[in-house]
């Protein structure tokens, strides 16, 4: 039962939301602010009353996946969780979900909270949440007009993390390094996933590597293997520290042009399933095995995770596909570079030629600095260009650095209306071929209701 | 003719997409018909610091740019300093920029060493700098984005990039934005600075060339789409600064 204080702010809340539908704006973030507003400590008050728990999911990338993965393994487990999916995953998100879902006494209607944590908030959320698990999937640049230095940031998680009671569980990537390194002093209750195939990865870190001076004594560190960016299979000749151990570890990876097959070790020693991801790209191999780790940490057994995992789907702009026009659009949210390299090299991955739409935008919800696009791996991208129709309030920086990676003028259109943008790149293409939508996320927002005003089934947005 | 491009510590120094300059530099010399070669000098002792014709220096997270002081402090400042001399030109951003000044002051502890090739110095200051930076200078106008929490103060010998129109520059006092001295250039403008900027590219590319060639005319490029990122990004550094 919630204190008289918190029952008073989840009341001010439902009254929030109750008006902003009668006025007929969806769900925003405000009802969790108001929340806060009358009681700072609404969502400690709250959480605690879960039977089962806190779960944070954090990381730069992936954790809305991650998250979404691991809501559908803890349904399939007979748990009823309580989900902040909103893209808006800062405090005030966290406490929307929960004023969404309770009654007017504050009693929660479901038994578990999952919530994804901006990585730049998780030290100021674990310490109001508690959290049972925490579950980290990798550390990149991201915005830094925002947030700090990506060294700095790692030193707040860690200091954040080694203050959580013992029993707290973690679930880290073994194979980044910067995360690896949070388990300092908690290996015990850790539990480390990573990818083991000797055949994925290349021998050299990628063009942006925001770690590949090691987390402890900063000398350079060496690979036997990059996966993905900084990821994949590290140590410190200086030191001595080293990849940990793997948990959960896909042994082999096949990836297709939908899908993804992982073969699965653990230290459980004579367990070796098939794992079945139904969404493309290496990264996404990365986001399933976060997932698995983080039910092996709850005790949820491994065939529930399983049969989840292989009848999950993707959120908005996550790989998400809408049939326009004759033509299969396919939506990649972008918005830092490793990102933009993961979903890229998914991509290219079987040997396509994408014909694109790509729009870039600077709000606060995109971030304001673009620089960003100069660190992504547009070279390697410009080469198997079909063709690419630009939009977006930057469609002059993103043109810029297409053209400066090598893309030919005749390949490359700037249309200012999303609307305009998608209809001449569906006039450029085929019947019954492939556009590729990438976009940050205000930009995306425009593209998506462009679409829907011209007919388009958009799936209901639920992210 | 030929251009040779160095990128100093492209592993510590490669922070908010400053690599893009690298990219400009060597994509407008090969767009007219110039060979580039790109080579990296990182940390440990350089036996060639008399090739380059033009050296990238770029910002960087608080402890690269410790690895980098210290590196520089030793035979690879001093190198650096006589490529100079020699006719070599700079081009640095942010961390690059206050590097190649007297000293950095931070808040506690003892002044950092600078490598000295500018007529600059910095401190630390409270609040970070982060958002549009538009400033007018002889070239033409300077468009990028500013993120730093770091003060610099020009002495006699650096002359001002610009003069700030939206944002805050060098130091947030007195408008003005950068330094030039001799061939060497330092800035607060990320964004990347050089593809929105390529008067300012082009200027560092006739600097470079005519170290080792008299006569230098750049062709003239079709830079439209160049101009149309400017004007999108000012408008947008004045309505959002
Ligand atoms: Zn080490």
């Amino acid at each position: 039962m919630a204190d008289a204080l918190a029952i008073l702010a989840n009341a001010a809340a439902k009254l929030t939301r109750e008006g902003l539908r009668v006025s007929g704006r969806g769900a925003t973030a405000l009802p969790g602010l108001v929340a806060l507003t009358v009681d700072p400590d609404f969502i400690g008050a709250l959480s605690s009353s879960l039977p089962h728990g806190v779960i944070c999911v954090s990381g730069t990338n992936g954790k809305t996946t991650t998250a979404r993965m691991l809501a559908d393994m803890t349904r399939t487990a007979g748990w009823d969780p309580i989900h902040n999916r909103s893209g808006s995953n800062l405090d005030r998100g966290v406490a929307s979900a929960l004023v969404a879902e309770t009654n007017w006494s504050a009693e929660p209607s479901g038994d578990l909270g999952l919530f994804e944590i901006d990585e730049a908030s998780l030290p100021g959320a674990v310490g109001k949440l508690k959290p049972r698990v925490v579950v980290i999937t990798n550390l990149f640049r991201d915005q830094m007009d925002r947030y700090f230095e990506l060294d700095t940031l790692a030193k707040r998680i860690g200091d954040a993390l080694a203050s959580l009671d013992p029993n707290t569980k973690l679930v880290l990537n073994a194979d980044d390094p910067l995360v690896a390194n949070l388990a300092v002093r908690r290996e015990a209750n850790t539990v480390f996933f990573g990818i083991d195939d000797p055949d994925v990865g290349s021998s050299l870190p990628q063009a942006i590597s925001d770690a590949t001076r090691c987390p402890r004594c900063r000398s350079p560190l060496v690979y036997r293997r990059v996966v993905l960016a900084h990821e994949g299979d590290w140590s410190c000749r200086s030191c001595g520290l080293a990849r940990p151990r793997r948990d959960v570890a896909a042994t082999k990876v096949v990836l297709a042009e939908g899908s993804t097959e992982l073969e699965l070790a653990g230290t459980v020693g004579s367990v070796f399933e098939r794992a079945r991801v139904p969404i493309p790209g290496l990264y996404n191999a990365y986001n399933a095995l976060a997932a698995l780790a983080a039910a092996r940490a709850l005790d949820i057994g491994l065939a529930d995770a399983l049969r989840a995992l292989a009848s999950f789907r993707p959120a908005f702009g996550r790989l998400e596909t809408v049939d326009f026009k004759g033509r299969q659009l396919r939506l990649v949210l972008v918005k830092n570079p490793a990102g933009f390299n993961a979903a890229t090299s998914a991509l290219l991955e079987t040997g396509r030629h994408p014909r694109l739409v790509a729009a870039l935008n600077d709000r606060d919800a995109d971030g304001r600095d673009v620089s960003w696009i100069w660190d992504a791996d547009f070279e390697s991208l410009a080469p198997a260009v079909e063709h690419a129709v630009i939009t977006g309030v930057r469609s002059g920086d993103l043109a810029l650095r297409f053209k400066y990676a090598g893309l030919a003028k005749e390949k490359l259109e700037l249309v200012s209306a999303p609307a305009a943008a998608i209809e001449r790149a569906v006039a450029l293409s085929p019947d019954r071929t492939e556009l590729v939508v990438l976009a940050t996320y205000t930009a995306m927002l425009a593209l998506r209701d462009a679409l829907a005003k011209s007919g388009a089934v958009v799936p209901f947005w639920e992210d | 003719m030929d251009l040779r491009l160095a990128h100093l510590y492209p592993d510590l120094m490669n922070i908010y997409g400053d690599k893009g300059n690298v990219i400009a530099l060597a994509q407008r010399a090969r767009w007219r018909g110039i060979e580039v070669e790109v080579r990296p000098y990182s940390l440990g002792e350089w036996t060639d610091a008399d090739w380059p014709d033009v050296w990238f220096f770029g910002g960087g997270q608080d402890q690269g740019q410790d690895l980098v002081g210290a590196d520089l402090a030793g035979k690879n400042g001093a190198a650096l300093k006589r490529s100079v001399e020699a006719g070599a030109a700079i081009f640095s951003v942010c961390g690059g920029y206050q590097l190649l000044g007297h000293e950095y002051v931070p808040e506690s502890g003892p002044a950092i060493p600078g490598v000295g090739i500018l007529d600059v110095a910095t401190r630390a200051g409270k609040k970070r700098f982060v958002g549009n930076l538009l400033a007018e200078s002889a070239g033409g106008q300077l468009i990028g984005f500013e993120n730093h929490s770091g003060r610099t103060y020009l002495g006699s010998a650096a002359k001002p990039l610009g003069t700030v129109i939206v944002g805050n520059g060098n130091n947030g006092e007195d408008k003005t934005e950068g330094a030039v001295q001799g061939k060497v250039i330092g800035c607060y403008l990320h964004g990347s600075c050089l593809p929105k900027n390529p008067w300012l590219a082009d200027q560092l590319l006739a600097w470079a060339l005519a170290r080792r060639n008299t006569d230098v005319k750049l062709k003239v490029l079709d830079d439209s789409d160049e101009a149309f990122a400017r004007t999108q990004a000012v408008e947008v550094a004045r309505t959002r600064p």
